[in-house]
């Protein structure tokens, strides 16, 4: 008899998909999160339920073939789940760094300033080679000096012992093609419109179980 | 990159690095340095050629935007990897080499890719004949069974890359495999038929939907150029 995995599900957006205009278009977040984000909950579903059959049947090989699709599919729904509550509408007292105070603090310590930690992560973020993201990652237990801007391929996730996804910004072209074409230094410019300190500074506050509570909730 | 693909392919012309003008002074040594610089291709058609498969606005942004990007980013590289060189800083030739793979394999990847294509007025589209049809039934039974075998390779690139034809220059047998990112074909095996599965290189026409990009841009696939490779 096979074992039933969870089954995760897509988790609502915390604002309507034109909230973020006119630095992401309604038609780009619409895709993103219905499409895009839908289609890795789909497969990592599909994953793990051929990964439960073949525990079921202490199928070893199976279970390690099953690695490549489960972190891509996987690594897609954490880091997506992660980036929508990474945005708030620029209007929102959310996206001002004030909503941010500890984290700030600690991104000035490490950089010199907000807008040296800004250069630092466009200039990252624009010399990614393919797809990806790049991530503010803070240390669990560390000093504030263990914030690091870190660039995974892909859709591997952050997700090493102890390692807080505080702030993540999707590099894939279709986060932002449909709008900004190959001009990816313009979505890079506009993104920091809507990132939302406030959900930094709880990240950066809290744990890495903390973070990812958001999966928990669309399981 | 192998000396025997410039020689051997109609590409030639199109990477062939054309000499340069200016010349770059080397700073304190007072070296100059003088070397060919990779140009942007022309399309042998129009931007508008390949539609419905492919619109002309997909084409326009990804030759004269896209391609021209690695262009340019690749002389760049070319130009530090020079001065390292001149200088014999080996760490500095080493720090370079991702950017050369990557931007050098962006040129290389899409020049052989827009010769890959065609309108159909073209023979876009137009079943391989001779040898190559003679090896792709012999490995694969047929041309749709290959299609579908390429169909399902290109759908199962996690992130950004590029599916191959490919010949093994050591057998000579044919085979299909991805590469990541801009990885050109390069050391074994020899590239014959190469689609981009980069999200630009469609998401303006079919969004997320790639499995019909996939599907529609066998229309426009110009064997001939896979078969002048194939040796």
């Amino acid at each position: 008899m096979d074992a039933k995995p969870a089954q995760f599900h897509l988790p609502p957006l915390p604002y309507a998909y034109h909230a973020l205009e006119p630095h992401i278009s309604r038609q780009i977040m619409e895709l993103h999160h219905t499409k895009h984000h839908q289609t890795y909950i789909t497969n990592l579903n599909a994953a793990l339920q051929t990964q439960a059959t073949a525990m079921s049947t202490s199928d070893l090989a199976t279970q390690i073939s099953l690695r490549a699709a489960i972190t891509f599919n996987g690594g897609g729904h954490i880091n997506h789940s992660l980036f929508w509550l990474n945005m708030a509408p620029a209007s929102s007292p959310d996206t001002k760094t004030s909503s941010a105070p500890t984290l700030t603090e600690a991104i000035i310590r490490k950089w010199g300033g907000e807008k040296e930690f800004k250069d630092a992560f466009s200039k990252a973020l624009l010399g990614i080679q393919g797809s990806g993201w790049g991530w503010l990652v803070k240390q669990e237990g560390a000093k504030e000096s263990s914030l690091t801007i870190v660039i995974t391929k892909d859709q591997d996730p952050v997700v090493g012992a102890g390692q807080v996804p505080v702030l993540g910004i999707d590099m894939w072209e279709h986060a932002y093609y449909l709008q900004y074409l190959n001009g990816k230094a313009a979505y890079v410019e506009n993104i920091w419109n809507v990132i939302n300190w406030k959900v930094a500074e709880e990240r950066y506050l809290g744990a890495q179980a903390d973070a990812f509570k958001v999966l928990k909730a669309s399981m | 990159m192998s000396a025997t693909l410039l020689r051997a392919s109609t590409l030639r012309a199109a990477l062939r690095a054309a000499p340069v003008a200016s010349s770059k002074r080397a700073g304190l040594v007072g070296a100059t340095f003088v070397r060919g610089k990779a140009t942007l291709p022309d399309l042998p058609y129009d931007y508008g050629a390949l539609e419905p498969a492919i619109s002309g606005k997909i084409m326009e942004l990804h030759h004269k935007m896209h391609h021209n990007t690695y262009v340019n980013s690749y002389n760049q590289a070319a130009e530090k990897m020079a001065e390292a060189q001149s200088k014999e800083d080996i760490k500095a030739q080493i720090a370079l080499l991702p950017l050369i793979n990557f931007h050098g394999g962006g040129h290389i990847n899409h020049t052989l890719f827009w010769e890959n294509l065609a309108p159909t007025s073209q023979g876009g589209g137009k079943p391989p004949s001779g040898a190559l049809a003679k090896a792709i039934d012999d490995g694969y039974g047929s041309l749709d069974t290959l299609k579908e075998k390429f169909n399902t390779a290109l759908a199962g690139i996690q992130g950004s890359g590029w599916a191959w034809l490919v010949q093994d220059t050591q057998t000579g047998k044919i085979a299909i495999k991805t590469y990541a990112n801009q990885d050109p074909v390069v050391g074994q095996f020899r590239p014959l038929l190469g689609i981009d599965a980069w999200e630009h290189a469609y998401y303006l026409d079919y969004q997320n939907r790639k499995a019909e990009y996939f599907k529609a841009v066998w229309n426009v696939v110009n064997w001939k150029a896979a078969e002048k490779r194939f040796q």
